[in-house]
C-alpha cells in the first residue's frame, strides 16, 4: 500500500515540475511584451519618458535579468508563497487575485461535477433495466451532450432568466449589494449561482448516464453475471454487482474530467459573467499578463494532481483486483 | 429527479457558505436602493485596483472626474473653457499663466484646496509620469497668493498647455508633496481624497462603487446636484451579458458598442441614445487607414489617393454597424472641431468613393496590371500585395477590413486582411512593421492639436509609440501643428488659418485616410433615471458617459442632469 502511495507520489512531483515548467514557459513565448501593453494603456505620452518607465517596469518584474534567472527565481518564490505581482491588476499581488476567485469557480465546479457524477450514474443504472427510463432517459442524455455548450447555456440564460425572470443572468451576486454575513445576502448569492451551476450539472449529466447505461448492460451480459444468474442468484444480487464493476470506468473517467473541467468553467464564467478562475485567465491572457495565469495554472495543476490521487486512493479502496495486486507484491 | 432535488441544494447551501468566507463583511444588508442608484458600464476592461489619479489609463472608473477634478472644462458645444476648480485665469504676457483658484473648496479630509496643489501636481511631472512633457516648456510653476499660481513658461505652447490644464486632476500637496517616483507610479492610493462629487464607498472584481458627496462645493458654486447617491460602474461583459443587463433595466446606462442596438433602440421605448435615428450615438474618434510610408507603394501619395477614393465607406457604415456611425469628414476631423475646417478646400479637394477615379489616378502614377493577374503592380514591375491588419476579436473592425480589401480588389489593389493579437499588432506598428491598418488612438479634445500632433509628429523615432504611425515625413506640415501649439486658445480664427494650410497638405498628401467617426457608444435606460442626453431641445446636450477624460469635456454635468423616475 505505502509503496503504491510512494510511486504515486513520485509521479505526481515529477508531473508537477514538468507542468510548473511548462507553465511558466508557454506565457513567455506568446507574442507580445506585458510592460509595454500596460503602458501602451496608460498613454504616456513623452517618448523618452516612456523608455524610462519602461525599463522601471521591468525591474519591477524582474523582466531585464536573464532567462534562467527568473526561472530560478519563480521557484525559490513559488516556495516562498509568492507568485509575484499581476501586471493586469497592478500592483495586486497574485496569490490575493487568486483567493478571491478561488471560492467562485470550487464552489460552482465541485456541485456541478459531484452532482452530475452521482445522479448520472444512478439515472444511467436506472435506465438500463427499465425500458420506459430508456426510451426517454438516453435520447435527452444523447441531446444534452451533443449540444453545444455555449448554445445551451446562453439558451438557459434567456429562458430562465430574461424571459421568466427567475434568476438573474450575470454576476456573483447582486451589484446592489456588499458581502455579508445576511440571509439576503446569500439567497441573492445563491440565485446568481444557480443558473451556471445548472448549466454545467445538465451538461454533464448526460454524459455520465449513457456512459453508465451502456456499462451496465455490458456487465449483464458478462459471464459472472450469466453464472450467477445460472446458479439462480436473485435479480437484484446480480445487479449490484454489475453497478459495482460498472463503476470503476466511471471513476477513472472522473478523474480525467476534473483535468478537462477548467476549461468548461471557463466558457460558464464568461457565459454567465461569473468571477470565478475562468474569467481571471481569459483576462490574464488577453493582458499578457504573465504572472496572474502562471498562478492560475499553478493552481490549476495542483488541484487536478490532488484530485487525481484522491481519486487513485479511492480505487485502491473500491476496486479489490488492484488491492490484491499491491498485497501480492508485498508478500 | 424530485427526490434528488434535496441533496443538492443541501450541497450547494454547504459550499456556497464556504465560498463566503473569503468576502470580507463590510457594508449594508439591504443593498443600495434602486431608485437613487445609478448603474452604469461600459469603461472598465477590468476590477477596481487602483485609484491613482497619475496612473492613468489603469485607474478605477470615475477615480478622475467623480473624485480628482481639473482646473477647467473644456466645452466642445461652445469651444470655450468652464472654470472649475480655478475661479479664473489670465494671461498677462504670452509667457505668463495666473490662475486663481475659487474659494472654499475642501479636500474630502478637511484640508482647502491651495495654490500649492497645483504646484505639486504640476511638479509630479518630475517624475517619470505620462505628463513629464509639459517640462518640456513650461519653466516654472509658483504659489504667487494662496489661491493663485502662476506658471511662466520658457516656450510659450497655450494649446498643449489647455490640454493639461483642462484634462489632468489636481491632487492634494499634503498627501502628494512627499512621494517619491515608485509611490507616484504604484501606489494604488487605496484612500483617495479629492474635491470631487463622489467618494469612494466600495469595490469588487466586478464593480466600482460611489456614494456622493454632500459636501461637495459644486452644489453651492455651480448649483450643481448630482442625482444619484450611489454610482455602481459594472466591469465590462460580454456584450449578450450587458445586451441581457440593459433590457432588464438592471443598467441605466452602457457606453459599450453593442452590435444591434439600434433594433432595440427601435423597439423599446424605455431605451434610448443621443440621436433617434441614425447613426443614434454621437461620434468620440476617427478611425484612420494607417499606410506605413515606409512602404514603397503606400510612400507614394498618388497611390494613397487612389486608396482613399477605392473605399466605398458606406458600405462599412451600413454592414458591419448597422448605421451606427457616420463617414467621417475627409479631413477626419470631428464635429466639435467643425470651426476648423476650411470647407471650401474640402469641397474641391477632399475625396469620396469613386472607383473609375480610384483606377485613373493608380493608371497616371503608373499602376497598371501587366501581367494580367486582376492585381496592379508597381510603377517598376514589382508585384504589389499588402496586408490590412486589425486587432484580432475587434469584429466590426474586421468585417470593415473585409470590405476594404475587397474594395481594393475592384479597383486592382492586393490587400489581404489579417487579425493579429492586439499587443503583437502594436509592437508591430510601433516598429513599422506592417502596411496598412485602421487606428483611431486619439480622439475628442480641447484642441484639434492633439488631432494634428497624432498625424505629423516629427522627428521619427525607432519606435513611434504615441503618434504618426504612418511615419510621414512632413517638415512643413509639423511646423504649422508646432504653431498651432502656440496659437493662444481664444484666437480660433488664427488657428483656423492654420488648420487650413495644414488641411491643404493633408488633403493632397493623404498621410493618414480618415474613415469613421467611431461613436460615443452610450444607450440609456429610462425606467430608473430619465431626461438622459438627446438631441431633444428640451433634455441637456452633454455627454452621457463614464469613460475616462470625458467628465472633463462635460459628462459630469450628465450625472446632475439626469432625473429620477417619479
Amino acid at each position: 500500500m505505502w509503496r503504491y502511495i510512494g510511486r504515486k507520489l513520485g509521479i505526481y512531483g515529477i508531473t508537477f515540475v514538468v507542468a510548473v515548467t511548462i507553465n511558466w514557459m508557454i506565457p513567455r513565448f506568446m507574442p507580445g511584451d506585458p510592460v509595454r501593453s500596460m503602458l501602451s494603456r496608460a498613454s504616456v505620452s513623452d517618448p523618452e519618458a516612456l523608455e524610462r518607465m519602461t525599463a522601471y517596469y521591468n525591474e519591477v518584474f524582474g523582466l531585464d535579468t536573464p532567462l534562467h534567472q527568473q526561472y530560478f527565481a519563480f521557484w525559490a518564490g513559488l516556495f516562498r508563497g509568492d507568485l509575484g505581482v499581476s501586471v493586469w491588476l497592478y500592483p495586486e499581488p497574485v496569490v490575493d487575485i487568486i483567493l478571491r476567485h478561488v471560492p467562485f469557480t470550487l464552489g460552482l465546479l465541485l456541485p456541478a461535477i459531484i452532482l452530475s457524477w452521482i445522479i448520472g450514474n444512478r439515472l444511467g443504472a436506472f435506465a438500463a433495466r427499465s425500458k420506459v427510463l430508456d426510451n426517454t432517459v438516453l435520447p435527452i442524455g444523447y441531446i444534452l451532450t451533443a449540444t453545444p455548450y455555449m448554445w445551451l447555456a446562453l439558451l438557459l440564460a434567456w429562458a430562465l432568466g430574461v424571459v421568466g425572470g427567475f434568476f438573474p443572468t450575470a454576476g456573483g451576486y447582486s451589484f446592489a449589494l456588499t458581502p455579508s454575513w445576511t440571509w439576503g445576502f446569500f439567497t441573492n448569492l445563491v440565485s446568481h449561482w444557480f443558473l451556471p451551476f445548472l448549466s454545467m450539472f445538465v451538461v454533464a449529466l448526460g454524459g455520465w448516464a449513457i456512459g453508465m447505461r451502456n456499462m451496465i448492460i455490458y456487465e449483464l451480459e458478462a459471464d459472472y453475471s450469466n453464472y450467477l444468474q445460472a446458479l439462480g442468484a436473485p435479480r437484484r444480487l446480480i445487479r449490484r454487482y454489475a453497478f459495482r464493476n460498472a463503476m470503476l470506468p466511471q471513476i477513472t473517467g472522473l478523474a480525467v474530467q476534473l483535468g478537462t473541467i477548467i476549461a468548461g468553467a471557463l466558457l460558464t464564467e464568461v457565459v454567465f459573467n461569473y468571477p470565478g478562475l475562468g474569467t481571471l485567465i481569459l483576462n490574464s491572457l488577453n493582458n499578457n499578463d504573465f504572472f496572474l495565469l502562471q498562478g492560475i495554472f499553478l493552481f490549476v495543476v495542483v488541484g487536478v494532481l490532488i484530485a487525481n490521487f484522491i481519486i487513485d486512493i479511492v480505487y485502491v479502496l473500491v476496486d479489490p483486483r488492484t488491492r490484491v495486486r499491491m498485497t501480492g507484491g508485498a508478500s | 429527479m424530485r427526490s434528488l432535488r434535496l441533496p443538492a441544494v443541501l450541497t450547494a447551501v454547504v459550499l456556497v457558505a464556504t465560498a463566503c468566507t473569503g468576502e470580507s463583511g463590510a457594508g449594508g444588508s439591504g443593498g443600495y436602493p434602486r431608485n437613487e442608484t445609478l448603474y452604469t458600464t461600459g469603461t472598465a476592461w477590468g476590477p477596481p485596483t487602483n485609484w491613482n489619479p497619475i496612473m492613468e489609463g489603469n485607474y478605477a472608473v470615475g477615480t478622475v472626474g467623480l473624485v480628482y477634478e481639473p482646473l477647467f472644462l473644456f466645452d466642445p458645444e461652445e469651444n470655450d473653457y468652464t472654470p472649475w476648480l480655478a475661479e479664473s485665469d489670465e494671461w498677462p504676457d504670452e509667457n505668463t499663466h495666473v490662475i486663481t483658484l475659487r474659494e472654499g473648496i475642501e479636500w474630502t479630509d478637511g484640508e482647502p484646496l491651495v495654490a500649492e496643489d497645483v504646484v505639486t501636481t504640476l511638479e509630479l511631472g518630475h517624475f517619470d509620469i505620462h505628463y513629464s512633457n509639459i517640462w518640456d516648456f513650461v519653466e516654472s510653476a509658483e504659489a504667487t497668493g494662496e489661491r493663485e499660481v502662476t506658471v511662466t513658461f520658457s516656450e510659450p505652447r497655450p494649446q498643449e498647455w489647455m490640454n493639461w490644464v483642462a484634462n489632468r486632476a489636481i491632487v492634494p500637496e499634503h498627501l502628494w508633496a512627499d512621494k517619491d517616483q515608485a509611490q507616484v507610479n504604484d501606489d494604488p492610493n487605496a484612500d483617495p481624497v479629492g474635491t470631487g462629487p463622489y467618494v469612494y464607498e466600495n469595490h469588487a472584481d466586478d464593480r466600482m462603487v460611489w456614494r456622493r458627496n454632500d459636501d461637495w462645493w459644486g452644489t453651492e458654486a455651480l448649483g450643481l446636484e448630482m442625482s444619484a447617491t450611489y454610482i455602481v460602474d459594472i466591469v465590462n461583459a460580454s456584450n449578450e451579458v450587458t445586451m441581457n443587463m440593459l433590457g432588464n433595466h438592471e443598467v441605466d446606462m452602457s457606453n459599450n458598442f453593442l452590435p444591434g442596438i439600434d433594433q432595440v433602440i427601435e423597439r423599446d421605448e424605455t431605451i434610448t441614445s443621443y440621436y433617434e435615428e441614425p447613426p443614434y450615438m454621437r461620434s468620440a474618434n476617427t478611425a484612420w487607414l494607417i499606410p506605413n510610408h515606409e512602404h514603397e507603394a503606400l510612400g507614394d501619395p498618388e497611390f494613397r489617393r487612389a486608396l482613399a477614393h477605392a473605399i466605398d465607406i458606406d458600405q462599412i457604415i451600413s454592414g458591419p454597424y448597422t448605421n451606427l456611425v457616420e463617414a467621417a469628414d475627409p479631413t477626419g476631423l470631428l464635429q466639435p472641431w467643425d470651426d476648423y475646417i476650411d470647407h471650401e478646400l474640402v469641397a474641391e479637394e477632399g475625396f469620396s468613393y469613386d472607383a473609375d477615379e480610384a483606377v485613373r489616378i493608380l493608371e497616371d502614377a503608373g499602376y497598371v496590371d501587366e501581367d494580367g493577374d486582376g492585381y496592379v503592380e508597381t510603377p517598376d514591375g514589382e508585384p504589389l500585395s499588402l496586408e490590412l491588419a486589425v486587432p484580432s476579436g475587434w469584429t466590426d473592425w474586421m468585417e470593415a477590413a473585409n470590405i476594404i480589401a475587397g474594395n481594393a480588389e475592384e479597383v486592382g489593389i492586393d490587400v489581404t486582411p489579417a487579425f493579429p493579437e492586439q499587443d503583437l499588432l502594436i509592437e508591430n506598428f510601433r516598429r513599422a512593421e506592417f502596411d496598412l491598418m485602421i487606428n483611431n488612438d486619439r480622439g475628442l479634445s480641447n484642441t484639434p492639436w492633439t488631432y494634428y500632433d497624432f498625424i505629423f509628429q516629427l522627428p521619427i523615432r525607432d519606435e513611434q509609440i504615441t503618434a504618426n504611425y504612418a511615419r510621414y515625413e512632413n517638415e512643413e506640415a509639423w511646423e504649422l501643428t508646432e504653431r498651432l501649439a502656440a496659437t493662444p486658445t481664444d484666437d480660433i480664427e488664427g488657428a483656423a488659418e492654420i488648420t487650413s494650410q495644414i488641411q491643404e497638405i493633408f488633403l493632397a498628401d493623404l498621410p493618414v485616410i480618415p474613415l469613421w467617426y467611431n461613436g460615443l457608444w452610450s444607450q440609456s435606460s429610462n425606467r430608473v433615471w430619465t431626461n438622459w442626453p438627446s438631441e431633444d431641445p428640451d433634455t441637456p446636450d452633454s455627454y452621457a458617459t463614464m469613460w475616462n477624460n470625458l467628465y472633463q469635456l462635460g459628462a459630469i454635468y450628465t450625472l446632475a442632469e439626469i432625473e429620477p423616475v417619479e
